[in-house]
């Protein structure tokens, strides 16, 4: 996603099968990152007392990794269902959020508006295809980040967490520093929103809202209290700061 | 780990996907509203950026993340490509860890 880097007006000489190759060399990227993530996620179910069949439907069914992650671990620590689920769907909402965009930015029709390919879409509709979709300035290229990412993703979700399931044993990601790509990524795909003024103060509000929240909620809280900071988008605003639209001329 | 939680987590989570992105989905929203949609990548992105660098549970902690973090920032106004710069910032944490 060597995009994430061009500047507004590298964009109309940006060769289309240039951005296409970043956009698959990202997705492989994350797919091994993500595979290895959802192997710890296949042990870690096996070692709270689950089967490996319900490692494995709980990754197909759920596929929103932080939730899953925050569900086991109350699990593995001896807490309720209740007090399980309730901390993993603080966690899942913010998908709810993540469609509202999504479904601005790729197009009313972006998957032929057929319903059945709709809720497909919903089903990957998670923070890494939000943010490779948001990342591209074509709106095809958004499409085509958004399906590759998530299928890419779906299978190595579901890949290694079968694996995972099925051999269990250690494997720390912290040793190869795994557990650094999520945030790398993230930082990676958000300067194009960091750009432009307005989306530069939503980004440090929420970045503060994160950060002050964080020692005194239960997780999940904080990233979804950070959503509170697209309220400046409220006002109006001056014809001098127009509203991005990816800060790029679709 | 109980079925009653899977299928609950399960239902819970797509309602919340299908919820924005095909009940709501594309329809028009007041204008002030879209202009907040426009924001939502920037300000869950940046916050998902700090709960990955400092949150440990409730914690604040700062360890070998914030290195590979503070690497992947300078690396990305570098203009490198999207691979190296995953590589590097998990490198750094990797070569961190291993030295202390």
């Amino acid at each position: 996603m060597g995009d994430v880097s061009v500047t507004d007006d590298d964009v109309v000489d940006a060769d289309p099968a240039a951005v296409r190759r970043e956009i698959v060399s990202a997705v492989l990227t994350m797919a091994v990152a993500i595979s290895v993530i959802g192997f710890v996620f296949g042990v870690g179910v096996v070692s709270a007392g689950g089967s490996v069949v319900q490692a494995c439907l709980m990754s197909m069914l759920v596929f929103t990794g932080a939730s899953q992650f925050s569900a086991v671990s109350v699990v593995a620590s001896g807490g309720t269902t209740g007090a399980a689920l309730g901390g993993a769907m603080l966690l899942a909402a913010r998908n709810t959020v993540y469609g509202l965009a999504l479904s601005r930015i790729l197009g009313p029709r972006f998957i032929g508006g057929s319903l059945p390919s709709r809720l497909v879409a919903a089903q990957i509709t998670i923070d890494e295809t939000t943010a490779m979709a948001t990342a591209q300035h074509r709106v095809e290229d958004k499409r085509y980040a958004f399906w590759a990412t998530g299928l890419a993703l779906y299978v190595s979700w579901n890949t290694g967490g079968l694996i995972g399931a099925l051999v269990g044993g250690a494997i720390n990601p912290e040793t190869y520093g795994l557990d650094v790509a999520f945030p790398a990524a993230y930082v990676a795909m958000v300067l194009p929103h960091l750009r432009h003024r307005r989306g530069l103060i939503a980004g440090v509000i929420g970045a503060v809202i994160c950060l002050v929240l964080t020692p005194f909620t239960p997780v999940g809280v904080p990233i979804l209290c950070a959503a509170a900071a697209i309220l400046i988008g409220l006002p109006r605003p001056a014809a001098a700061d127009e509203m991005p639209t990816e800060g790029m001329p679709l | 780990m109980t079925w009653t939680l899977i299928v609950w987590l399960a239902v819970g989570a797509y309602a919340f996907k299908v919820l924005g992105l095909v009940v709501i989905g594309s329809r028009p929203l007041p204008a002030p509203l879209e202009r907040c949609l426009d924001l939502v990548p920037a300000a869950l992105l940046c916050a998902l950026v700090i709960t990955n660098t400092f949150a440990t549970g409730k914690d604040l902690v700062i360890d070998a993340r914030l290195a590979g973090v503070v690497v992947v920032v300078v690396v990305v106004w570098r203009r490198v490509s999207f691979v190296v710069v995953v590589v590097l910032g998990a490198a750094t944490a990797a070569i961190l860890r291993q030295v202390t």
